[in-house]
């Protein structure tokens, strides 16, 4: 019953927010970053053990493990990027976020080059002439 | 899942509000200022401390 202590949390977070957000917002949005870690830590867990069975699935389908090293590598910019792009809209400031989600987006294009240039190499062999 | 950390940093948020109303009361308006800076640090220490501990746990699942 690990989701009934993630809601307990949640809601006794909720209402220590609203104490605190009255006179010390900053503090608020302290509380709410450490929240969001704990919840974070406590997911990581469960999510090793998903990508264990994904890697063994790779590794059984003999798929490159380089495709698979990549896309992990893309989940976890995007995992961080949306973490930190919610922490700062909810401080209110839309710009920062924004700007995170800028930087994530290009370091996820940025990695997912060679798989591109991959795709465009195997359809080359794929065509005659 | 430590949940005593959120319960600390609520509990110093309460209490420094709290005295910095005692503060402001006595006419200590900068003290209840600098109150406030020095709770804001203390959190945020204990804050980045956790974020290091996140972002290890993060690189060493999705191999960074």
């Amino acid at each position: 019953m690990e989701i009934a202590q993630i809601v307990g949390l949640a809601l006794v977070t909720t209402i220590l927010l609203l104490i605190l957000r009255q006179d010390k917002p900053v503090l608020a949005v302290l509380l709410s970053i450490v929240f969001s870690i704990i919840i974070f830590t406590v997911m990581m867990g469960k999510m090793a053990s998903i990508l264990n069975v994904m890697q063994e699935l790779t590794r059984r389908a003999e798929v490159n493990y380089f495709f698979f090293a990549t896309i992990l590598k893309i989940l976890g910019v995007a995992y961080l990027g949306e973490f930190a792009a919610a922490i700062c809209q909810d401080a209110g400031e839309q710009a920062v976020a924004k700007k995170v989600e800028f930087a994530s987006k290009i370091v996820i294009a940025v990695l997912a080059l060679p798989i591109m240039i991959a795709i465009l190499e195997s359809l080359m062999q794929l065509m005659p002439g | 899942m430590n949940i005593d950390i959120i319960f600390r940093i609520a509990g110093i948020g309460i209490l420094i509000s709290v005295l910095s109303i005692v503060l402001k009361q006595a006419k200590k308006e900068e003290q209840a200022e600098m109150l406030t800076l020095a709770g804001v640090v203390v959190v945020l220490i204990i804050v980045v401390q956790l974020m290091n501990q996140l972002f290890t746990v993060v690189r060493s699942v999705f191999n960074l």
